[in-house]
């Protein structure tokens, strides 16, 4: 019971919702960057929200199963094929031994997250399956699967089919991902008050590009200086996912998953936690509009995404059970 | 309201954390307390707490929107966060002094491991010598842990060997010994990074399959640096 890996992609590893209850020793949450699609890749293979999944960029690893297995991508459209037949975007798939699944195109956002029904046979490391890619620990062996590797899921997946050919099944994860605005909801910073008049304009009227310098740790933007009225020191103190710094050469910083726990840059404003999902699909190049929002919006918009996961995890696991029990 | 007498602010941190700061300073009275109250809050956590992060004169608690908000649905899941940890603050709290450790750590300030040394030395102007004497002449404070896991920060050393960060990152190996300002810290895995490298010690900061306690050193710890030689560092 395994997927072997025929061709590596630029970076997979493995992830789940993240390691929490250890940054007192340095050691940050990591965890997939879009916690979202991450936890619609679960549902739709029927797995609990917080299951090991992997997580792609582009270009992506090939796989070959050794095992039928009931399978779903989220997140970025990479334009999946199993056996060079495309498949939709969202939706279960069953894939049978020896089934290729491979992706072709980027049809948008920029990581996919990939659950196979039962989860991937690896141990957790500090309570969680999440790579800890700078500590070599974590998800498979700490790193980015390799050509040729055999990634262990945990079960076979035991359904037999008329003819073994991969079924797509007739449901889809609606996530309204096409339709949704790009806008950016950001709270302001502990040190948004250090920035000048000049630089709170531009920050608030420019838009911003994600540059070459992001990745896992954080995206780099390319934008006006913005200056400090005082260069009174930060003394080094908690971040956060979607943090925004204000770097000393006057650029800016979006702190992502693999950030570090502490941080002594100014603070100038954090990504409101239900924008962390848009936020993780952009890639270098990709416009970002900032737009300040209160606290109570914040919170309004997270629950709204958590109780729109529970409802679709409600209808999906009672459509997997229907299709299973009624076969 | 606070039963020991320190004034704090507590500010979000985004939408899912909060910080208690206690004035953007370096200073061990006030990082005790820091460390008192991050044990006060891991001993009693609230629902929907995730985890809490003490740094210098700071600490961050992560918390779930939803379970804070269903525990209380009348206020912010912010507004209820900051009740709790304020209830916590108007509790009075002892610091435990038995709870840091004094480590011993053996370091190598040859040339070979010390990249920055002789650098250090010259901007300083004083001897090589002189550094290391001053580097292994007093006990330092884990204040906190942070940036890498199991990176310590310490402080603070002598004036004369303090020194700013480099402009540019460069890569430092695992156990590099570095100062940064007045700070001082051991890289426990090799990564960029901007302190000032004097020397390397061969220990062991960060054990990645001791999942109970990876870190050698925590926050309340005091650590007296001695040198070795590189025959001693090769062989250690």
């Amino acid at each position: 019971m395994s997927l072997k890996i025929i061709k590596a992609g630029i970076q997979d590893t493995v992830q789940d919702k993240g390691r929490y209850g250890f940054q007192q020793l340095g050691i940050n949450p990591s965890g997939a960057m879009d916690k979202y699609a991450m936890q619609v890749a679960n549902i739709l293979a029927g797995n609990d929200r917080g299951e090991a999944v992997i997580e792609m960029h582009f270009p992506a690893a090939v796989f070959m199963f050794s095992c039928p297995a009931l399978i779903a991508m989220a997140g970025a459209d990479f334009s999946a094929s199993i056996n060079g037949e495309p498949i939709p975007h969202l939706h279960p798939v069953v894939v049978y031994k020896n089934d290729v699944l491979h992706f072709h195109k980027p049809q948008y956002g920029a990581r996919t997250y990939l659950a196979i029904h039962g989860g991937l046979g690896i141990k957790k490391w500090m309570n969680s399956y999440s790579t800890h890619l700078k500590a070599a620990a974590g998800g498979y062996l700490g790193r980015n699967f390799q050509k040729e590797e055999e990634i262990p899921l945990r079960q076979s997946f035991s359904f037999k089919p008329g003819k073994g050919n991969f079924i797509v099944l007739p449901w889809r994860a609606d996530t309204n991902w096409t339709n949704e605005s790009k806008e950016i909801f950001l709270l302001p910073g502990n040190e948004w008050d250090r920035l000048s008049t000049e630089s709170k304009e531009n920050f608030m009227m420019t838009s911003f590009v994600v540059t070459r310098q992001s990745d896992r740790m954080g995206y780099r933007l390319s934008n006006i200086p913005l200056r400090c009225l005082t260069n009174e020191e930060v003394v080094s103190s908690g971040v956060s996912f979607g943090t925004i710094q204000l770097l000393p050469d006057g650029g800016l910083i979006i702190l992502m998953a693999d950030h570090q726990t502490t941080g002594g840059y100014p603070r100038v404003a954090h990504v409101i936690s239900a924008h962390h999902s848009r936020l993780a699909q952009l890639k270098a190049g990709d416009r970002i509009e900032f737009r300040f929002t209160s606290q109570a919006i914040a919170e309004e918009l997270w629950i709204k995404q958590q109780q729109h996961l529970l409802q679709l995890q409600n209808a999906c696991t009672f459509r997997l059970q229907e299709y299973f029990h009624g076969h | 309201m606070n039963s020991t007498g320190f004034t704090y602010r507590i500010y979000p941190l985004g939408d899912a954390a909060l910080t208690v700061d206690f004035g953007n300073k370096i200073n061990e009275t006030i990082n005790r307390e820091v460390i008192a109250r991050f044990n006060q809050l891991r001993k009693e956590p609230f629902p929907g707490m995730i985890e809490a992060l003490p740094a210098y004169s700071s600490y961050t608690v992560y918390y779930d929107i939803l379970t804070v908000k269903l525990s209380d649905p009348s206020i912010s899941a912010f507004e209820s966060v900051k009740k709790q940890v304020e209830k916590r603050l108007a509790l009075a709290v002892t610091y435990d002094e038995s709870s840091g450790r004094l480590m011993r750590i053996p370091v190598c300030y040859e040339h070979e491991y010390a990249p920055d040394i002789h650098y250090l030395a010259a901007e300083k102007n004083i001897q090589v010598e002189e550094v290391i004497r001053l580097h292994t002449s007093k006990n330092y404070k884990v204040y906190m842990l942070g940036f890498l896991p199991g990176f310590s920060y310490m402080g603070e050393v002598d004036d004369r060997i303090a020194m700013p960060r480099k402009p540019q990152p460069q890569a430092v190996a695992a156990g590099g010994v570095g100062i940064a300002g007045k700070q001082t810290g051991i890289y426990p895995l090799a990564s960029p990074g901007g302190w000032q490298i004097i020397g390397q010690t061969p220990l062991k900061l960060f054990t990645v399959n001791n999942e109970e306690d990876p870190a050698m050193l925590r926050a309340g710890d005091s650590v007296q640096f001695f040198s070795i030689s590189k025959n001693e560092f090769e062989n250690y």
